[in-house]
């Protein structure tokens, strides 16, 4: 069924939620509201308070808890209304989910998924437009999923629920109306750690994940008409890392263009360029480019500079022409 | 006869600490900040704003607190909903519209925040954040500042009662009223955080009863009536400048709108509530006990209602023409020059 990426996170919920008693969501606004993007519309309805609850607006409290609602059993999905919302929850996710499996020596694990919606390019500014993933990459024994297809949702939110570690599960706000695709009725898992090829090309590749992914598609369709061929690689997960993907891309067009909407400046792009140059680099037939987010604190608000800020399709096909060039 | 109650009414005033005139410009602040809003919503749905968010409903509140704090010396930590208090603070029309429409003069951030992330280095308004409840530590900073180098001044902070459950609001809390700080910490209690009731927020009623957990009174105000409003703040900013410590009031408002122009309230309030709500419209109330008093009649409302007019009018002409900020900027101000 064709579906917006909105859809296929609710319907993904509902579909888990009705096969596994164990999930419980909570978070601002997310019960009767159905929360401010409607994500969670009608969970509450057909699931009860019990299981879709409005909480106190309190992020640290929501993390906190579902840490020992986990390790007591059941599968909590705390949303973060705004991912830039998540900070005062730092302490619980990179201190407490992400390593009580290591320092309990393994004997106790927190299988939560906290959905947060990132991004920007809706009018949101600086509090309502940032990608977080840089920040929790860098942490060891959680993992970070950013699916951009509704597809990709489904079987990604899927095994998140089923993993037995936490995961920051990041849902683009810009890709949530503005993104559709077919989503098939059955349930089906996609692994956590694989990225997928969606476009094949042989002049460049390009690395993306999250809704950056779908404007680099734009890129690449417009270079076709151009006689350019690029390769898109959406890495899905960035931790955990398919690495063997990223080397495979690199080696297979030997020009890579990473491009993400984080600013630049100790983004994950410097990751996936590092892995590329540490072992591929006499694969390579020019410097690995990353094209990112100015390095500015946050997305301002007056469209000029919200413009100016966006990695867009544009830039993307600008960067990677003048790649292909080299 | 109507002379004779005015006076009286004028009288009463002055106990209160209040002229006649200066109830007139409490007044006229809270008819302000409402047409202002008003103008907000119509260029959000023209489609010249893409944001909203309001203080309806919370203008008594906001325009009896901030008379109590003095411009030349206080220093105010507002949230979004507080286009009551700065402008009280000094914050023209002209500077509000702007911020509306995100151009180049937008004194709170240049057209970098969402609208209503009011902050005015000129009027003393620190600028203030998204993420809530950040700001009660500022101003808990701010009085520690004032309080080591020897200053009269008062900081106020205020916030919504969905923000109390924050952890920043209990820290401040706790660190201002351990160090004794002149500090105000004003609750606009509107009893709902976007759709979440109070029942749900807390297991209390009264926000004002977290106070004596940190041995700070805490007071319940009735926030549709902007002398009681002041009064209490007067209290509370006098005690600061005394040496006594913090206070926590908690000021009942009524949301008048939804939470912003993304969202709509009818989806989870019902229709009686809202009802019930607009009958207790803070500002026809006010105008009304003043026209009691004696001090107020239908002229002056008339000519108010002009002036109000005219200066929304040459607020919103004046940002349409001002401005937007010019993209080259985009890497100005991340660190200093
Ligand atoms: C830390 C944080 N979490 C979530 C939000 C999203 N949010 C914005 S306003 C709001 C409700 C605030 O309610 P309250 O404090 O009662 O203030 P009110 O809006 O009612 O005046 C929420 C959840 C936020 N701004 N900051
Ligand atoms: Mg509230």
């Amino acid at each position: 069924m064709a579906m917006t990426y909105l859809e296929a996170v609710r319907e993904t919920l509902r579909q888990e939620m009705r096969r596994d008693a164990r999930i419980i969501i909570y978070g601002e606004d997310v019960g009767v509201r159905g929360g401010v993007f409607r994500a969670t519309e009608g969970l509450q309805e057909e699931f009860g308070e019990d299981r879709v609850m409005d909480s106190p607006l309190a992020e640290s409290a929501i993390i906190g808890t579902a840490i020992g609602a986990a390790i007591n059993g059941l599968r909590p999905v705390p949303e973060i209304q705004f991912a830039d919302f998540i900070f005062p929850a730092v302490n619980q996710i990179v201190q407490e989910a992400a390593r009580i499996r290591y320092r309990s020596n393994g004997t106790f694990g927190v299988p939560m998924v906290i959905r947060a919606p990132y991004g920007g390019g809706i009018h949101g500014a600086l509090y309502h437009s940032q990608c977080i993933e840089a920040f929790f990459a860098h942490v060891p024994g959680l993992k970070v999923v950013m699916p951009a297809t509704p597809y990709d949702v489904k079987g990604l939110l899927a095994s998140s629920i089923e993993d037995e570690d936490p995961v920051l599960f990041l849902e683009h706000k810009g890709a949530y109306r503005s993104i559709r695709g077919e989503v098939p009725d059955e349930r089906y898992l996609i692994p956590l750690g694989e990225a997928e090829v969606k476009r094949e090309g042989t002049d460049l590749s390009i690395i993306s994940w999250g809704m950056t992914v779908n404007s680099s598609l734009k890129a690449a369709e417009n270079l076709a008409k151009e006689g350019v061929s690029v390769e898109v690689l959406d890495l899905r997960t960035i931790r955990p890392l398919d690495t063997e993907a990223i080397l495979t891309t690199a080696r297979k067009t030997g020009k890579v263009l990473v491009v993400h909407e984080d600013n630049l400046t100790g983004g994950f792009g410097g990751e996936v360029s590092a892995l590329i140059a540490e072992h591929a680099l006499f694969d390579l037939d020019a410097p690995i480019r990353r094209l990112a987010g100015p390095d500015v604190p946050a997305m301002p608000y007056a469209p000029s500079l919200e413009h100016a800020f966006l990695v867009t399709p544009e830039k993307i096909e600008a960067a990677a022409r003048e790649l292909a060039e080299f | 006869m109507a002379k004779a109650k005015g006076k009286a009414a004028a009288q009463k005033h002055r106990d209160g600490g209040l002229a006649t005139e200066q109830l007139h410009e409490m007044y006229y602040h809270m008819a302000m900040a409402r047409a202002l809003d008003e103008r907000c919503w119509v260029m959000n749905r023209g489609g010249q704003a893409p944001f909203v968010i309001s203080g309806q409903g919370h203008e008594a509140a906001q325009v009896g607190a901030a008379m109590a704090f003095d411009p030349s010396q206080d220093f105010l930590c507002p949230y979004y909903r507080d286009l009551g208090v700065v402008l009280a603070f000094g914050v023209t029309a002209r500077e509000v519209m702007c911020g509306l429409l995100a151009r180049a003069n937008d004194p709170s951030s240049g057209g970098r925040q969402m609208p209503s992330h009011w902050g005015h280095a000129g009027r003393r308004i620190i600028t203030g954040s998204s993420p809530v409840a950040t700001q009660i530590l500022h101003a808990a900073g701010v009085a520690l500042a004032a309080r080591i180098r020897g200053e009269d001044t008062v900081a106020a902070a205020f916030f919504g009662e969905g923000s109390s459950n924050q952890g920043d609001f209990h820290e401040g809390l706790n660190f201002a009223s351990v160090h004794r700080l002149p500090v105000v910490f004003v609750c606009e209690n509107n009893g709902y955080a976007i759709s979440v009731p109070l029942s749900k927020q807390m297991a209390i009623s009264s926000v004002a009863a977290r106070a004596a957990g940190y041995g700070i009174p805490g007071v319940e105000v009735d926030g549709l009536d902007p002398l009681a409003v002041y009064q209490a703040t007067q209290a509370a900013v006098a005690r600061a400048r005394r040496g006594e410590g913090p206070t926590l009031l908690d000021v009942k408002v009524v949301r008048l709108t939804s939470h912003s122009s993304d969202d709509d309230q009818r989806s989870y309030r019902t229709a009686e509530d809202l009802a019930a709500e607009r009958a207790q419209d803070p500002i026809p109330r006010f105008r009304a006990w003043m026209e009691s008093q004696g001090i107020w009649d239908a002229q002056q409302e008339k000519s108010l209602a002009a002036r109000i007019k005219g200066e929304v009018e040459d607020a919103t002409e004046f940002a349409l023409a001002s401005p937007v900020p010019d993209a080259a900027t985009l890497l100005d101000h991340v660190y200093a020059p």
